[in-house]
């Protein structure tokens, strides 16, 4: 079946227009919530949190470090402060338990931005994309934090639109609108999911830091699929819900665990046959069909 | 030949695979390439940004500082910025202006206090210790203490007064009569606040905070200050002192202020002690 350009509308007949957009407002509220906390203080001068994503202080109280920009800072031969490791690890153990990934769609303000070209790109049905592999951003990941260690400087934040339009909303932007265009006219129309799915180091780390994470999205009734494709035209990183989602033959369990789902929710929202839930990682086991009950293995090469 | 189209096949796809790692590689590397010589030329930190106090060389403090800017958010006086993109300074790294407003030398240097890495060293502890450059008096030609005039702005505002900056007394040949006093910086003490940059009269300061590395001259390693040595060891280190003679016609000697010459025996001036004697000496002198 063809990708639908209005994933989503048969959920909203079946289930009304809050509930098939519910996860979506929620994002969005996080979203906008973080950035507006973090405005209070530049704009009316009350300060709730100080700083940035990288680093901040809430309250003067609870220290959040960006664990991506401790490790090149490390990398470089400094060590942290307390307030700068406790902030780090705050941040680390958070994420490690609600999936790395929910920092790009739950707090990640260039995903305001990717998300209105992925819209744009559905709603005007843009296809064309050059090819990239989803997998070059772990070689980018590795390029930026050899910089450090080999120069000694933090190189990709001369370059990081992610940090660059967090900190240039509350500390000046200065010409850096023209990075945060570029990205988004390159996933416009260059590559279709550029810039988040396949370029971006910070969401290779912040994904590397949830592969563990207890917090997933399962097809929990992945038998009722009808083969409609909405969540596949609205996720961001489609191959993910494959396994999941059609692994029942091959006993693969329900429980998406690939580490790049970024948690958004979005699969729940369009699912008109309400085939997706959030839940456990640990679903997984109880998922499976009964003939599979013995091979676990297959499930943990999945994983893997 | 089943066996030879499979190693076939085989062969293809890795090749293909080595053909797909190298192409990426191959991007990622001249990616990074642009990305090295990029930061390469964007870390130069132009000489009148100032870092704030404890900041760690410059080379060091683009390798620990995280652009957080909680240091921005802490300094009570809100001098520090960070910088933007397409300024010339590594973006996102905090800076200060002196002219525009100068580091206010807090006691408990909260700047320091909030950084969570020690991009701001976190040994400081007496903000008379911290180096953030060191006030120059670039310019003797519009500054008005050597015009003669009593300005002393810099030496007064000078949170280090007398000790930092102070004032040296010279004569004033222009007039032959009056004193001047040049705001003198000493680098033992100078903490490179920029007060007196920010303060400074002038259209354009006369005295300005630069990097060290800019502001300061450097002796020979093997130089020796032969005064010092000589008072250290209490006595010259290679021949006996001889003491000084000056080659004179006899009876000849200088005067005071090595003015000029004054015979000996005769009057100390060429001006009677009568000063009607030399009205009426007339022809002048």
């Amino acid at each position: 079946m063809a990708m639908n350009a209005f994933p989503g509308k048969e959920a909203v007949e079946k289930k009304g227009w809050f509930r098939a957009h519910q996860w979506l407002i929620a994002r969005r509220i996080s979203q906008l919530g973080i950035l507006g906390l973090f405005l209070l203080g530049p704009l009316a001068g009350i300060w709730i949190v100080k700083g940035n994503l990288s680093g901040s202080m809430t309250l003067d109280v609870l220290p959040l470090t960006d664990p991506f920009l401790l490790l090149q800072s490390m990398l470089s031969g400094n060590l942290p402060v307390l307030s700068g490791a406790l902030g780090a690890l705050i941040v680390i153990l958070f994420y490690g338990l609600v999936g790395g990934r929910v920092f790009c769609s739950w707090v990640c303000p260039v995903n305001l931005v990717t998300d209105l070209a992925a819209w744009l790109r559905r709603r005007f049905d843009l296809r064309s994309s050059a090819v990239l592999s989803r997998s070059l951003r772990y070689w980018l990941l590795g390029l930026v934090l050899s910089f450090p260690l080999v120069t000694g400087v933090i190189a990709w934040e001369y370059l990081n639109p992610v940090s660059m339009l967090h900190r240039g909303l509350f500390f000046g932007m200065g010409a850096g609108w023209v990075i945060i265009a570029a990205v988004f006219f390159f996933d416009l129309l260059l590559v279709k999911q550029g810039w988040c799915g396949r370029l971006c180091p910070m969401g290779a780390f912040y994904g590397l830091l949830g592969s563990g994470a207890l917090v997933r999205v399962k097809a929990a009734n992945r038998d009722r699929c009808d083969d409609c494709m909405d969540c596949f035209a609205v996720c961001p990183e489609p191959q993910v819900i494959k396994p999941a989602l059609k692994g029942a033959e091959q006993c693969i369990g329900p429980v998406i665990l690939d580490i790049n789902c970024t948690n958004c929710g979005r699969c729940i929202d369009v699912c008109a046959e309400e085939v997706f839930q959030f839940g456990s990682r640990l679903y997984n086991q109880r998922g499976l069909p009964k003939p599979c009950g013995k091979t676990n293995e297959a499930v943990s090469t999945v994983r893997k | 030949m089943a066996d030879l189209s499979a190693i076939k096949r085989k062969g293809i796809t890795r090749r293909r695979f080595m053909g797909d790692v190298l192409k990426t590689a191959c991007g990622v590397g001249l990616f990074g390439l642009g990305l090295g010589l990029y930061a390469n030329r964007a870390s130069s930190l132009p000489a009148t940004f100032i870092r704030p106090p404890g900041a760690l060389p410059e080379e060091d403090f683009n390798g620990a500082c995280i652009r957080c800017g909680l240091c921005v958010r802490d300094c009570p006086y809100d001098i520090l910025y960070l910088g933007e993109v397409g300024q010339n300074i590594p973006t996102g790294t905090p800076y200060f202006i002196a002219r525009k407003g100068a580091c206010e030398m807090c006691e408990d240097i909260p700047c320091v206090a909030a950084c969570p890495t020690n991009a701001l060293d976190h040994a400081l502890t007496d903000i008379n210790e911290a180096r953030m450059g060191l006030a120059v008096l670039v310019d003797h030609e519009t500054c008005i203490a050597f015009l003669g005039l009593r300005c002393e702005v810099c030496y007064q505002i000078c949170p280090i007064k007398d000790e930092a900056i102070s004032l040296e007394r010279q004569h004033n040949a222009r007039s032959g009569k009056h004193a001047i006093f040049i705001p003198t910086v000493h680098s033992d003490r100078c903490t490179g606040c920029g007060k007196c940059e920010e303060a400074c009269i002038l259209e354009e300061a006369a005295i300005k905070v630069l990097p060290q590395h800019l502001a300061k001259g450097e002796l020979g390693k093997h130089y020796r200050l032969g005064w010092e040595e000589k008072e250290a060891a209490g006595g010259s280190l290679v021949t006996p002192d001889v003491e000084h003679r000056y080659n004179l016609p006899e009876g000849m000697r200088y005067d005071y202020y090595g003015e000029g010459l004054i015979q000996e025996g005769a009057e100390e001036t060429p001006f009677p002690s009568n000063p009607l004697d030399t009205l009426n000496k007339g022809g002048g002198l």
